[in-house]
């Protein structure tokens, strides 16, 4: 990590800035466009298709932008006619979306290490967000041991283990081709062993579709069950926000195979929004736990839905809403 | 991965049909709801509606062929259109250049570039026999330059060892260097994932790409991404040269859209997919067979291919003179099928192929077809006398038990046999009439699972 790049932001930005402009981007189509839409007077048909549009750039997906633009209609017929507050309407119905899906992971601390199972298809950010995760949560003064479950891809152990070296904790691992479920329930037993409290576990990426892989991390699963019964205790699925409508197959699969406690949301530093949390929020009501906005040690928060609806729709970010 | 814009396409334009002639009037509920598949499959939304327009202005004051239905000529106009978007031919890469031919790959994080970059050495190094030799300048991610060197000799391809603490700049220049001693043909550079807004790092993408000077560079994008690819797509152009695309992960059920998007906003083709986990996983990209994917057309031209490829011309030719000449399909032409299904790798592969089965369940077509099935079936037939070939109707009940004893079956499977040969018998009647749909429905009669009636 010696590069000019991680050394350009020394001073970190607090967390509302850094997810607005993360969240912003440089063609922020729904600030330009909604701010344009909005300061117009008439709502119409075209006017609300305009709305329907620029919510599906932002890969909400077609069902959920039709839930949202339904409800916008509604709350019209009732309220009064301003601009203004058709955005607030807006973000209202957004946040009534994320609602039922703000609950924050909270680790309890049992003789039992508390297993967080880390699955998602290739390239998500699994493995990146392990290391995240071991700093946010020995910053919150937990232990943590990581267990090397990607046996598949070349280097996943090594780029794991360097991930361990940056935190101080320890990686369970065995070489490239071992069975995953194995390195999984070594790591286990020495999370036990010396009273550790969290187990991050790693697992390669798999694309839904391929069933031979989703019956492997069952497997994974049954395993880490036999040695605790509430193990795992968090199956978190990793998602690139950057992902268009087959996030929501995805988790809609990983779901059905494996009963997915928590969401986090990768790469939100880019240009993308990620809306399709909305259309996974709405139909599958899974907690959302964290984002990712950057490659750097810091760069894991806990979701907001204040902040991050108000970072899509460019509304200015409001501590009180915490 | 089309399979539902497929399913999509084809449900609306069928409604279409028996409206005679396209207007602009019963067009626009379809290119709406064209609009919102394609929306849908995450194709962006300024490619969607460059295409909408595109076809809207082809269909009013355009003649329409008289043997096609509304829905037909609508599905065709798309079909030129997607063609056009996805630029038209299979491309293969150019190697007839000054070696050594540098490849440069870039694109977003995790949009699977080391894995592409070795999966394309590999096809350079089998098919064409090149000298391949892999670079890494992937500072920035732990390991990458360790994942890059072990596939590198995995697949028997040169790596040149670089650093983490180095500079990308220097690596390159270093490895050119390098490869001119090593006499490579093909350098292929890995580059680290970037964000496109991420200002720094697209400046030392920019750096990289000027030092190098590569003759190609692919940028790599996941078939998952959503509507932002047209805006990193676009980034990336502007910075360097992108002299084509390669489309990872298809062996995913994405729609696939950001493919239309991106090769759209580059001008640029796309090269090749990647298909699967394995490390010669990679195909070339046929846009023609795309195009037709996602429109309800099934892969044809392939199965086409492997037909021509597997299917014994004489035999077939023969069944086609015989049933021309008004003669009968017996047994002996039952037996020749089957043993030509199991020639082609049974029902489930060319059903793999065929329009609209996506939604079949495979493992219970395979079940009933595979091969264990088929060969039992011929079995059946080689336990008949010539004569019974011939002529079916003279089996009677006390033949059917002879012929279960000497095929070791039961005289149900016997049944099922003189079944599906009537039913076959009769689709081929209908066949050399020369009718597609009549032998659509011939094939419902058939034990088909659900899915195909």
């Amino acid at each position: 990590m010696t590069n000019e790049h991680n050394d350009i932001d020394d001073k970190p930005k607090n967390f509302f800035s850094r997810l607005t402009s993360a969240l912003k981007g440089k063609k922020d189509v729904l600030k330009n466009n909604l701010v344009n839409i909005l300061t117009t007077n008439k709502i119409n048909e075209d006017l609300l298709e305009e709305i329907e549009t620029e919510l599906i750039i932002a890969d909400i997906g077609v069902h959920t932008t039709q839930k949202i633009i339904n409800q916008l209609k509604e709350k019209r017929k009732k309220n009064s006619k301003k601009n203004e507050d058709l955005k607030h309407n807006i973000r209202d119905i957004m946040l009534s979306i994320l609602e039922p899906v703000s609950t924050p992971l909270i680790i309890k601390n049992n003789d039992d290490p508390f297993v967080i199972l880390m699955i998602g298809v290739n390239g998500a950010g699994k493995t990146t967000s392990i290391g995240k995760l071991s700093r946010y949560f020995k910053d919150q003064n937990h232990s943590v041991i990581l267990a090397a479950g990607d046996t598949f891809r070349a280097a996943a152990i090594e780029q794991l283990q360097v991930w361990g070296q940056r935190n101080k904790i320890e990686v369970i691992s065995q070489e490239t081709g071992a069975d995953p479920g194995a390195v999984i329930f070594d790591a286990h037993a020495s999370a036990k062993a010396k009273k550790i409290n969290v187990l991050l576990a790693d697992t390669a990426g798999r694309l839904h579709t391929q069933t031979g892989l989703m019956d492997e991390l069952v497997k994974i699963k049954k395993i880490l069950n036999k040695q605790s019964d509430a193990a795992p205790h968090e199956v978190m699925l990793v998602l690139d926000a950057s992902l268009g409508q087959n996030a929501l197959i995805q988790a809609e699969k990983f779901n059905e195979a494996l009963g997915i406690t928590g969401l986090i949301v990768t790469k939100l530093d880019g240009s993308a929004k990620g809306g399709i949390v909305l259309s996974i929020a709405d139909k599958l009501k899974i907690p959302i736990r964290f984002i990712g906005i950057g490659e750097k040690l810091e760069d894991m928060q806990v979701f907001n839905r204040h902040d991050y609806v108000n970072a899509l729709l460019n509304l200015p970010q409001n501590h009180q809403n915490n | 991965m089309f399979a539902n814009l497929t399913e999509r396409l084809s449900s609306i334009t069928r409604n279409l049909q028996g409206k005679g002639r396209l207007s602009n009037n019963n067009i626009k509920d379809t290119l709406r709801e064209i609009r919102l598949v394609l929306l849908e499959a995450d194709v962006a939304l300024p490619v969607v509606k460059n295409f909408i327009e595109g076809i809207r202005e082809e269909v009013v004051g355009s003649k329409i062929e008289k043997s096609l239905t509304p829905g037909q000529a609508l599905i065709k106009i798309i079909h030129h259109k997607l063609i056009d978007l996805f630029g038209n031919k299979t491309i293969e890469l150019n190697l007839k250049r000054p070696s050594p031919l540098v490849i440069m790959m870039v694109g977003l994080q995790g949009s699977g570039k080391t894995t592409t970059a070795a999966k394309l050495a590999k096809r350079l190094i089998d098919i064409e026999k090149k000298r391949v030799m892999l670079v890494s300048v992937d500072v920035h991610r732990p390991a990458a330059i360790l994942q890059l060197n072990r596939l590198a000799n995995e697949i028997g391809a040169d790596f040149f060892n670089s650093e983490d603490t180095q500079n990308p700049k220097t690596i390159v220049s270093s490895a050119l260097k390098q490869s001119q001693r090593s006499q490579s043909d093909i350098i292929i550079i890995d580059t680290a994932g970037r964000m496109h807004v991420d200002d720094s790092m697209m400046a030392e993408i920019s750096e990289v790409y000027k030092e190098a000077s590569p003759s190609e560079t692919f940028f790599v994008i996941d078939s998952m991404a959503g509507q932002d690819a047209i805006n990193s797509a676009q980034a990336f152009s502007e910075r360097l040269d992108i002299t084509g695309i390669i489309l990872t992960k298809t062996d995913g059920d994405a729609r696939g859209g950001a493919a239309l998007s991106v090769s759209q906003v580059t001008g640029k083709s796309i090269f090749y997919l990647g298909v699967g986990e394995k490390i010669d996983d990679i195909e070339l990209f046929h846009p023609e067979r795309m195009a037709s994917r996602i429109l309800g057309m099934g892969d044809v031209l392939s199965l086409v291919e492997e037909i021509e490829a597997k299917v014994d011309r004489k035999q077939s030719e023969r069944l086609a003179n015989k049933l021309k000449k008004g003669k009968k399909f017996d047994l002996y032409d039952l037996k020749d099928q089957l043993e030509q299904m199991i020639g082609m790798g049974g029902m489930s592969a060319i059903l793999d192929k065929l329009p609209n089965a996506g939604q079949l369940n495979n493992a219970a077509v395979s079940k009933q077809f595979d091969e264990k099935q088929l060969k039992r079936q011929i079995g059946i037939i080689n336990s008949m006398t010539p004569n019974e070939r011939h002529f079916p109707k003279t089996i009677n009940g006390s033949r059917k038990r002879r012929i279960a004893a000497g095929s070791g079956l039961q005289i149900q499977d016997i049944n099922k046999l003189m079944k599906q040969h009537v039913q076959m018998e009769r689709m081929m009647k209908k066949m050399s009439g020369g009718k597609m749909k009549k032998m659509m429905r011939g094939l419902s009669g058939m034990n088909l699972p659900s899915g195909l009636r």
